[in-house]
């Protein structure tokens, strides 16, 4: 099986990705991290983590980058999720599940609100 | 852990905290020979014969050697309760790879889970690293389908574009769960 459906319509799809990029520049950098030690996945982050790609693909949500982190040493908290919006600091969530996650997605990556009540004072 | 997808994400996350530039995984379900097998080999900097002798052992991890954790004793207990095993080989400056077997059959088996999302995670995070994804079906008469994913294509096809653009996303996450959907062997509902 060819691992690529096809690199034709990959490249397609690029294309309307760039165009539609050049219209989001302006909202700045957006970095969500989701913490990925084995802490972090035994208590749900690829769930977490799914939920934060299926909002950005449900929402069409351009210009986020996605990575992860290990274990912070804060295992009770777990799935922790941190959030930074341009050059604000940045935003320490803990257990973060996939209801919170997208709860995160919309109020403050999205609407630029941090989800207070979640927040881990760090 | 409930899943193996799981284990192979904690399992990979070290070969990427082991700086591997080069990563495979390799999951092959058997259904001739009752095995599945999954591997993951690292360019990384490897462990010298003590550090891979308490990898193994949760009771013998310490601070310095925590990268590593809990994560490897955790699958190879998953394995060993499932008739199968683990084992690790590496050598200081030469990598590492962990193979991991499960008697497919047996009742305390875990369930694969969601290996698409698994990959998805790890190519999304880790865009630096060269990632091999291979997913194999061997069917009872021996006949052998699989799924193979090197991300250089894909790589060079998106230029800079960052994996994160739903359009780039959507466009991925399908082509994994197709892929693997259309090979896995039918579960009993």
């Amino acid at each position: 099986m060819p691992a690529i459906k096809s690199l034709e319509e990959l490249k397609r799809v690029r294309e309307e990705a760039l165009q539609k990029k050049q219209v989001k520049a302006a909202a700045g950098s957006i970095q969500v991290i989701v913490a990925m030690g084995t802490c972090g996945i035994a208590a749900g982050a690829r769930e977490t983590m799914k939920s934060v790609l299926n909002y950005i693909e449900t929402n069409n949500l351009s210009g986020v980058t996605v990575t992860q982190t290990g274990c912070m040493g804060m295992c009770e908290q777990e799935p922790i999720m941190q959030v930074i919006v341009g050059e604000s600091p940045r935003v320490v969530y803990g257990k973060v599940n996939a209801e919170v996650a997208a709860q995160i997605m919309k109020q403050h990556v999205q609407g630029g609100q941090p989800l207070k009540e979640r927040v881990l004072p760090v | 852990m409930k899943e193996i997808a799981l284990h192979l994400l904690d399992i990979a996350e070290n070969s990427v905290a082991a700086q591997g530039r080069n990563i495979s995984i390799e999951v092959v379900e058997d259904l001739s020979s009752d095995l599945l097998s999954l591997s993951v080999t690292d360019d990384g900097r490897g462990m010298d014969e003590r550090a891979a002798q308490q990898a193994l052992d949760p009771f013998y991890t310490t601070r310095t050697t925590r990268k590593v954790g809990l994560g490897i004793p955790l699958l190879k207990l998953a394995a060993e309760q499932a008739e199968g095993r683990l084992t690790l080989k590496t050598a200081s400056g030469k990598g590492a790879k962990i193979e991991a077997s499960f008697r497919h059959s047996h009742i305390d088996r875990m369930p694969l889970g969601d290996l698409s999302m698994t990959f998805l995670t790890l190519l999304v995070a880790y865009p630096h690293v060269h990632w091999v994804f291979v997913y194999r079906v061997v069917d009872a008469a021996g006949q052998s389908r699989s799924f193979e994913f090197d991300d250089a294509e894909l790589k060079t096809a998106l230029s800079d574009t960052p994996l994160t653009e739903p359009q780039i996303l959507k466009f991925v996450r399908g082509m994994f769960e197709e892929g693997i959907e259309a090979i896995a062997p039918q579960t009993v509902k």
